[in-house]
C-alpha cells in the first residue's frame, strides 16, 4: 500500500481531505479508514467498483453523511459539516450524474435560486441576475442563453448549469460524480474543457466515471478505494488501465472482453426497410444464431428507437421484422415476446425494473403466463425461477422479496438481464447493457453475453461504448442521423472505422 | 403503503451481503406488524370487540344484518376500485353510474318492463360507461382523474334526463326481499347481498394476488413504462378494469333502487368518496403498486362498523362525518409517522445523528 506520493517540488496544502474516515449504515460498513487528499489545482479521479464506497465518500465531502469516526479537513483544519449547507460554504460542490434544475425556471434563475440579489424594496435585480450568468458562462467558454428555461436542456448543459451555479458560490473544490456517463463524445470533451478551465484555476476537482480512459484523459492522480477500503492513491503516470482494474477489483479479470469464437447459424432476426418517419429510414439487417452484432452510432443516431419498434413498444410505419422467418405483428411487444425476441431497455430505473418491485417478482413480471396454471402464479416457482437466475448471475443481494431499488445498478442490471432470459428468447436485443455499471459487473455481463451467443442465441447490442462495441461484436452495424451507413465485420473494426460511418463521412449504405 | 421518495438511504449497498438469507420467521412476524392492511384488520375486530361490550343489542342478528347491508354497495364497488388504484387509476363516476343505474331501474319499471329484462340491461348501460371511461383513458390518453371527474358530472345528468326528479317506489316484494336486511341467508345474520359480497371479494382477492393479471396490475400501478417494456398490454388491462368498474357500479344501482324500494336519480351521491376513502384507509397506495384487497375490504368494513355502533350510541351524523374524517386523515399520517420514527431508530442504531438530514438530502445538490 502507498502512501499519497507527493509530487517533486513544494505544493500547497490540501484544500480539502479525509482522514481515516469511517462511516457505516447498520450492519454495513461502507467506509473503513478511508484517507484522501485533494490538492488546490488538480483532477483527482476517485476509482472502484460499484459498492465500494465512492456515494458513501462523496456524500460525507458534501456534509450529507457525517463520519462515524475520522475527520474532515478543510485547508488543513478539522471541520463538521452539519448538512449540505455547511459544505457549500466551505466551498465545495458536488455535481451529481443527473442535475436537478427547476424546469420551469430560466438558467440564470436557477443558478441564483434562494439568493437572488435584491434592489430596493426586496425586488428581484433580473439584470444582474442575468449578466451575472452570462458573465459565468463566459468563465466557462459556453454559449448558453441564461434566459432559456431549464426545460429541455440536455443532460450536458444541466450539468454545466451546475457547475455556474457551483462557481457563483465561488466553490474551490468540485466534486463530479460519473458526470460523463450520459453524454455523448462531444459533450464529454467540453465538460473536459471547462474542467481543465477550472482546474488551471487552482480549483481542486474529484472526478469519478466508470470509463478509465477518462480518467488518464482528466487527472493526474488517482484512489483506489475497494469494499469501503482505502486501497491506494497514486499519479496516473505509469499505471495502466489494467492496472487500474486490478486494484479495483483485487483480482485479475481475465480478458475485459471475453469473446468466443462462435459458429454463426441461420437468420434469427431480419429487419426490412423499417421506418419511422423523422426517427429512422429504411433500415435492413440481419442477425443470425450465435452471433452478436453491435450497434453502433452517436448518442440521438436512432439506435434505440429501432430496437424499440423492433420489439413493438414503438410502432414502425413501414417495413417488417421477421423472426425465424415470421413476420411480427407491429406495435406489439407482447407478439414480440411470444416470437421469441427480448429487450433489455437502456433505462433502467423507468423501462427495466419496477423499481418498487421485490427481485422475484421483477423477474417473473416478463412470464406470469407460464408461472403456473390458469393464470394463477405459484409463488414457489416465481422464487425457484428467480433464485435459479440469481445464482446463475452472480447476482448479489439480501433478499429475494427485497424491492429492486436498493441493489446497486450493477446487480439491477442483472436483474433485467435474467427477467428476459428467462423468456429463453431466440433474438437478445440489449441497449447499452454495462451503462453505468462497475468494471466487475461489466466483464461478468460481457462473459454472459458472449456465452450465450455460443449457445446459439442471437444477439443484437446497442452500445456507445467504443472498446465494448470492438471487443464483443461479431459485426458492427453503425447509424447516422437515422439511416444504416456502415456494416463493418469483425476483421475491419477499427475505433476509426465505426466512429468515420458514425459521424456520417462515410456514406457507403450497408447491403 | 406511504413509501417516501427515494432517499439515499433507500440505496445503502445491502445487496453486499455476503450470502442471500432466507426470510426467518421474526421477520415475516414483524413485517406483518407493520403492514398497514393488518393493523387495520386488527382495528377492525377491536372495534367489533369494544361495540360487544359496549353496546347493547350491536351483537344481535338484526343488528349485524342491518350494518352490513347498510355499506353493501360501497363495498360492492370499492373491489374493482381498489384493483383501479392498484393500477394507478381512480374512477369518481362510479356514484353516478350507481345513480343513472337507479334511475334506468325506475324508469324501465314503469315503462312496464319486466324485471329479467331490466337488470341486464342496467348492467350493460354500465358497461358502456365504463367503456366510456377505459376509452379516454386508454385511447385518448388523458388522465384517470379528469375523465371521471367529467363522466360523474355525466351519468348523474343522464340519470336526471331519465328519470326527472320522480321516485319509482312500487318494486314488488320478490325482489325487494332479495336486498333488504330483514331477509337473510338461514341460520346467519348474512344478507343476500354481503354474501355475494363476500363471494366477489374472494374472488378478487385471488385474482388481484394470485394471478397474472392481478400481478400485472401492480407492475402497471408502481412503474407503468416497465410493464409495458415487459410486454403487458397496460391499455388492455386498464380498460377492463373501467368496464368491470362500471359494471358493479351499476349493480350496485340496483342493490340500492331494491333495498330502499326506491329508484332516485340522485341516490348515492357522493359514495365515490366514500369508496375510495375506504380503499385508501385500507392501505391501497392512492400512488399506484401497492395494497391489499385484504385491506380494502377491512376498510370498508371498518366504516361500516364505525357507523352502526355510533348511530347505536345515538352519535349525531355531523359526529360520524367528522370521526370518519379523522379517521382518513389518521390512516394517511400514521403509516408516515411510524416510517419516519422506524427510519430514526435505524439511524440511531447506526450512530447516525438523528438530523433529520437523510429524508431531504436526494433533492439536495
Amino acid at each position: 500500500m502507498n502512501e499519497p506520493v507527493p509530487e517533486t517540488g513544494p505544493r500547497p496544502a490540501p484544500v480539502l481531505a479525509l482522514k481515516d474516515v469511517s462511516k457505516s449504515f447498520g450492519a454495513v460498513r461502507a467506509l473503513r479508514d478511508v484517507s484522501l487528499q485533494l490538492f488546490p489545482g488538480e483532477a483527482h479521479a476517485l476509482a472502484g467498483e460499484n459498492g465500494a464506497g465512492k456515494s458513501t465518500l462523496i456524500k460525507t465531502l458534501a456534509g450529507v453523511h457525517r463520519p462515524d469516526s475520522g475527520e474532515v479537513l478543510v485547508d488543513g483544519e478539522p471541520v463538521v459539516f452539519h448538512g449540505p449547507a455547511d459544505a457549500r460554504d466551505a466551498g465545495i460542490a458536488v455535481i451529481y450524474q443527473e442535475p436537478t434544475l427547476f424546469p420551469d425556471l430560466s438558467i440564470a434563475e436557477n443558478i441564483f435560486m434562494g439568493r437572488q440579489p435584491r434592489r430596493s424594496l426586496g425586488r428581484i435585480d433580473r439584470r444582474a441576475v442575468r449578466e451575472t450568468t452570462a458573465a459565468l458562462m463566459k468563465r466557462l467558454g459556453v454559449e448558453l442563453d441564461p434566459d432559456r428555461s431549464a426545460r429541455g436542456l440536455s443532460i450536458a448543459d444541466q450539468q454545466i448549469v451546475e457547475i455556474a451555479k457551483a462557481l457563483s458560490f465561488e466553490a474551490r473544490v468540485l466534486i463530479m460524480d460519473e458526470p460523463t456517463a450520459a453524454l455523448t463524445g462531444s459533450e464529454t470533451a467540453r465538460l473536459f474543457s471547462v474542467v481543465r478551465t477550472l482546474r488551471a484555476e487552482g480549483a481542486a476537482v474529484l472526478f469519478i466515471s466508470h470509463r478509465l480512459e477518462e480518467i488518464f484523459e482528466l487527472c493526474r492522480r488517482v484512489t483506489i478505494l475497494r469494499d469501503g477500503r482505502w486501497i491506494s492513491s497514486r499519479p496516473l503516470a505509469g499505471l495502466t488501465e489494467d492496472d487500474l482494474v486490478r486494484a479495483m477489483v483485487g483480482r485479475d479479470l481475465g480478458e475485459l472482453y471475453p469473446k468466443q469464437g462462435t459458429d454463426v447459424g441461420e437468420t434469427a432476426l431480419s429487419v426490412r426497410r423499417l421506418t419511422r418517419e423523422g426517427v429512422f429510414r429504411d433500415v435492413c439487417f440481419d442477425v443470425r444464431r450465435g452471433e452478436i452484432v453491435a450497434l453502433a452510432g452517436l448518442v440521438g443516431a436512432g439506435r434505440s428507437e429501432v430496437a424499440q419498434a423492433v420489439f413493438g413498444v414503438d410502432r414502425a410505419d413501414a417495413g417488417e421484422v421477421l423472426v425465424n422467418g415470421r413476420a411480427l405483428p407491429g406495435g406489439s411487444p407482447t407478439a414480440a415476446m411470444a416470437a421469441g425476441l427480448a429487450l433489455v431497455p437502456e433505462d433502467r430505473r423507468q423501462r427495466g425494473l419496477v423499481m418498487d418491485m421485490s427481485i422475484e417478482r421483477n423477474i417473473a413480471l416478463t412470464g406470469l403466463g407460464r408461472l403456473g396454471r390458469c393464470g394463477l402464479v405459484r409463488r414457489a416457482l416465481e422464487r425457484g425461477r428467480a433464485a435459479d437466475w440469481a445464482v446463475r448471475l452472480q447476482l448479489k443481494y439480501n433478499r429475494l422479496a427485497d424491492p429492486v431499488g436498493v441493489l446497486s445498478g450493477g446487480n439491477q442490471q442483472k436483474v433485467v438481464l435474467a427477467k428476459w432470459l428467462a423468456t429463453e428468447p431466440v433474438v437478445l436485443i440489449v441497449d447499452e447493457p454495462t451503462r453505468g455499471i462497475d468494471v466487475g459487473t461489466k466483464a461478468e455481463v460481457h462473459r454472459l453475453l458472449s456465452s450465450l451467443a455460443a449457445e446459439g442465441l442471437a444477439v443484437l447490442m446497442i452500445s456507445s461504448d467504443l472498446p465494448e462495441v470492438l471487443g464483443m461484436a461479431d459485426r458492427v452495424l453503425v447509424m447516422h442521423e437515422g439511416r444504416l451507413t456502415a456494416e463493418i465485420p469483425r476483421s475491419e473494426a477499427t475505433e476509426e472505422s465505426v466512429m468515420t460511418a458514425a459521424t456520417g463521412r462515410d456514406t457507403k449504405a450497408a447491403a | 403503503m406511504a413509501m417516501a421518495p427515494e432517499t439515499p438511504n433507500a440505496r445503502r449497498p445491502r445487496d453486499r451481503a455476503p450470502a442471500p438469507r432466507t426470510a426467518g420467521a421474526g421477520d415475516t412476524v414483524r413485517d406483518l406488524a407493520l403492514r398497514w392492511d393488518t393493523a387495520v384488520g386488527a382495528l377492525l375486530v377491536a372495534v367489533f370487540v369494544v361495540g360487544l361490550g359496549s353496546t347493547d343489542g350491536f351483537a344481535s342478528g338484526e343488528n349485524l344484518a342491518f350494518a352490513f347491508n347498510d355499506i353493501v354497495e360501497v363495498a360492492l364497488i370499492a373491489l374493482p376500485m381498489t384493483l383501479l388504484v392498484v393500477a394507478g387509476q381512480v374512477d369518481l363516476s362510479v356514484a353516478s353510474m350507481l345513480g343513472l343505474g337507479s334511475a334506468l331501474t325506475g324508469a324501465l319499471w314503469n315503462a312496464g318492463w319486466a324485471f329479467e329484462l331490466i337488470v341486464p340491461v342496467v348492467l350493460l348501460t354500465g358497461v358502456a360507461g365504463g367503456l366510456l371511461n377505459g376509452w379516454l383513458v386508454t385511447r385518448v390518453g388523458l388522465p384517470s382523474l379528469a375523465v371521471t371527474i367529467g363522466t360523474l358530472a355525466l351519468y348523474r345528468g343522464l340519470a336526471s334526463v331519465v328519470l326527472g326528479s320522480d321516485a319509482v317506489t312500487d318494486f314488488p316484494r320478490v325482489y325487494a326481499d332479495w336486498a333488504v336486511d330483514t331477509s337473510t341467508v338461514p341460520g346467519t345474520f348474512l344478507t343476500y347481498p354481503v354474501v355475494l359480497f363476500l363471494v366477489l371479494a374472494a374472488a378478487t382477492a385471488v385474482l388481484l394476488h394470485s394471478t397474472a393479471f392481478g400481478r400485472s396490475l401492480f407492475a402497471i400501478g408502481a412503474q407503468e413504462e416497465a410493464a409495458y417494456f415487459a410486454g403487458i398490454r397496460v391499455k388492455r388491462f386498464k380498460l377492463i378494469l373501467f368496464v368491470v368498474t362500471g359494471l358493479l357500479s351499476a349493480f350496485a344501482g340496483i342493490v340500492f333502487t331494491l333495498r330502499y324500494g326506491s329508484a332516485r336519480a340522485d341516490n348515492g351521491i357522493g359514495f365515490e368518496m366514500l369508496v375510495i376513502a375506504s380503499v385508501l384507509l385500507g392501505g391501497v397506495d392512492f400512488d399506484g403498486g401497492k395494497g391489499t384487497l385484504f385491506g380494502a375490504v377491512a376498510g370498508v368494513l371498518l366504516i361500516g362498523v364505525l357507523k352502526n355502533l355510533l348511530t347505536l350510541n345515538d352519535v349525531p351524523n355531523e359526529v360520524q362525518v367528522i370521526v370518519t374524517g379523522l379517521l382518513l386523515v389518521a390512516s394517511v399520517l400514521t403509516p408516515r409517522v411510524v416510517a419516519a420514527v422506524v427510519e430514526r431508530r435505524h439511524r440511531r442504531e447506526a450512530g447516525a445523528l438523528p438530523t433529520g438530514l437523510a429524508g431531504r438530502t436526494g433533492s439536495e445538490s
